[in-house]
């Protein structure tokens, strides 16, 4: 039996509110984060992936809204906090990094500074202690000649070692859960390596649970556990990442991992057609089968709930209808009950 | 003879002086060459601030590079005069990274399109109407989408006007920077194809510039890889892959994620005084150079 989660997000559902009409951002979501494990959760632009993110920090903006779930962090429900309660939280207990690190820094502010203003606005330093507290977590993330640069502007880093600084200062206050929303996405590859190098042995260093949230499948394999696929709102298949890589069980998921390129040079790829619809215009039943190779008659009817496919494994397509169908997601992410 | 030959091709980029600070230069392309072979898919790699993208322009003269040449059919292009310079432009094209920001948002699909053909004077209206229209058709869109702007388009669907544009007038060589990395995962797929499709059905020669190694190494025969403004390393995709000789190269390759999570991870990390940029590109094996 595994134990209890650190978080564990079920139903949760983030509306954005538009003349329109509301569009459901994130649909029905439910998964959950075990203490010293990586999440990897996927997905498009638009699919959804960092308003769940935004969502779990509470910082969704109007128009967009909470409408429903919970989301239970050791043990207690954060949407039932008041935002007071919530800020001793946020920053502290759950971080979030963020992808583009010259905005997430403020410009006119030395990089110290903004590190110690994390540590004195959680209580856990004085501000002469922060200031060297700064100086050791620089240090931590493995930037040269930390106690000078502690006096820089963020101007005056590189996009990594801004990077490096967002990182130490999602630390500093020993987290039992950072949020990486494409910590990685704006940098180089050499530089993607040593950034997510850092997260991983910052994650064994301090037994932290990392959510990381990407669009390369690539960065996916060499840093997740457990993967969460996202499209269109919704997460339609979940799984160990050995399991959705060796046997993806949602045509959305094999397709995307089918049409990377590898295989003989110069050959065709093997293209999913159409492209990412609208959330405010979503196809009738399972968002993706006007794309879908093995689309069949119930596809088109109704979304598809959870199958469980295997150990821990979930996925919303109709084409494991034979198998045993589990309404309930969260007891397919689980190891037990289920099978 | 190759259809392109990039030779000695130098960018720099004056900063003036300012109130503390001395007039400083900046070299972008440092003494670049490399030749691209008539209806071959070239792939100039490295990471943002190699030089790849203003070697690319150069070569347009979109920017004006500050030495070199750049022969194209065996005539520089760095000699031409403006007016010169137009009528070969028709031949050379350049689709842009970013379909998002390269299309007049102003524009309806079938102006964005039809307007090569207007500046070159090329055809009567009913002509031109026409071949619009087959262009659209030529990149996978339906025609009877060509009055509506670049924002009712998807991201896909925008890069695709933006190769018809640049295909209006049949051109030989196509630069394509960055053609897919501003995409959707699920639609890259698609563009590459459409790419690998309309360079056999037209004979098309591409100078592919992107920092996606696994694409380059997909669709490209031959390969730079560029490192502070200088080509470190040159060759067949094949034996470049397999066997890369400059440490910058190793350290790239290395750092690429693959999607296999039982794939062995051996991190080559650069030490950038390892580099000496000084060093010249010898030949390690036929047709591979590298700067070690």
């Amino acid at each position: 039996m595994s134990p209890d989660p650190l978080l564990s997000v079920s139903h949760l559902t983030t509306v954005f509110d538009t003349p329109d009409g509301s569009v459901r951002a994130v649909d029905d979501v439910s998964f959950e984060i075990r203490a010293g494990e990586t999440v990897g959760l996927v997905g498009e632009s638009g699919s959804g992936k960092s308003v769940t993110a935004l969502s779990i920090m509470r910082l969704v903006q109007p128009p967009g809204r909470i409408a429903g779930g919970s989301l239970s962090f050791k043990g207690r429900d954060l949407l039932t906090l008041d935002e007071r309660t919530m800020r001793t939280v946020r920053g502290a207990d759950i971080t979030l990094i963020f992808q583009e690190p010259m905005t997430a820094l403020n410009p006119v502010f030395r990089v110290g500074d903004q590190i110690a203003e994390t540590l004195r606005v959680h209580g856990r330093a004085s501000r002469r202690e922060a200031r060297t507290a700064a100086v050791d977590l620089l240090r931590a993330v493995r930037i040269p000649d930390a106690a000078s640069r502690v006096n820089d502007y963020p101007h005056q880093l590189s996009g990594g070692m801004r990077q490096r600084v967002l990182i130490a200062m999602s630390l500093a206050c020993q987290p039992s859960l950072v949020i990486a929303d494409e910590p990685t996405t704006a940098l180089d590859v050499t530089i993607q390596a040593e950034i997510l190098d850092l997260l991983r042995e910052m994650k064994s260093a301090l037994h932290l649970s990392l959510l990381l949230i990407t669009h390369d499948l690539g960065v996916i394999a060499e840093t997740a556990d457990r993967v969460a696929v996202m499209y269109a709102g919704r997460i339609v298949e979940t799984g160990p990442v050995r399991a959705i890589f060796r046997e993806p069980a949602h045509p959305y998921t094999r397709g995307l991992l089918a049409s990377m390129p590898g295989g003989r040079p110069g050959r065709r790829l093997l293209a999913i057609d159409g492209s990412v619809p609208l959330l405010g215009a979503l196809p009738p039943g399972c968002a993706f089968n006007p794309r879908c190779p093995d689309r069949f008659e119930p596809c088109t009817a109704a979304p598809p709930p959870d199958y469980v496919v295997g150990p821990e494994r979930a996925a919303k397509c109709y084409l494991h209808d034979r198998q045993s169908a589990v309404r309930n997601p969260q007891s397919a992410m689980g190891t037990d009950a289920t099978r | 003879m190759p259809l392109v030959e990039v030779s000695r091709l130098v960018k720099h980029f004056t900063r003036d002086a300012g109130l503390f600070r001395a007039r400083t230069r900046v070299s972008a392309v440092d003494d670049v060459s490399f030749s691209i072979e008539q209806g071959e898919t070239f792939g100039l790699v490295g990471e943002s601030g190699s030089g790849k993208t203003t070697t690319g322009r150069c070569m347009l003269r979109l920017i004006e590079p500050s030495s070199g040449a750049v022969r194209f059919r065996g005539e520089n292009v760095l000699d031409f005069s403006s007016r010169r310079l137009r009528e070969a432009r028709r031949d050379m094209q350049i689709v842009f990274q970013d379909p998002y920001s390269s299309l007049n948002p102003r524009m309806r699909a079938r102006q964005i399109v039809e307007e090569p053909l207007i500046i070159h004077r090329l055809g009567s209206r009913a002509g031109r109407q026409e071949r619009v229209a087959e262009l659209f058709r030529l990149v996978g869109l339906n025609p009877v989408h060509l009055d509506r702007y670049p924002h009712q388009f998807s991201g896909g669907q925008r890069q695709r006007i933006g190769m018809a544009r640049a295909l209006a007038l049949n051109p030989s060589f196509v630069i394509l920077d960055e053609p897919v990395s501003a995409l959707d995962v699920s639609v890259q797929a698609q563009v590459v194809n459409l790419l690998m499709d309309l360079q056999e059905q037209l004979k098309l020669t591409y100078l592919f510039i992107a920092h996606d190694l696994r694409l380059v190494e997909h669709i490209c025969s031959r390969v730079a890889v560029m490192f502070l403004g200088k080509i470190v390393e040159i060759g067949r995709t094949s034996s470049l892959f397999v066997s890369p000789q400059h440490p910058y190269t190793r350290a790239l390759l290395s750092a690429i994620p693959v999607p296999d999570p039982d794939a062995p991870r051996q991190r080559i990390v650069l030490d950038p005084a390892s580099v000496d940029r000084h060093v010249v590109l010898r030949e390690i094996a036929a047709g591979h150079w590298a700067a070690i």
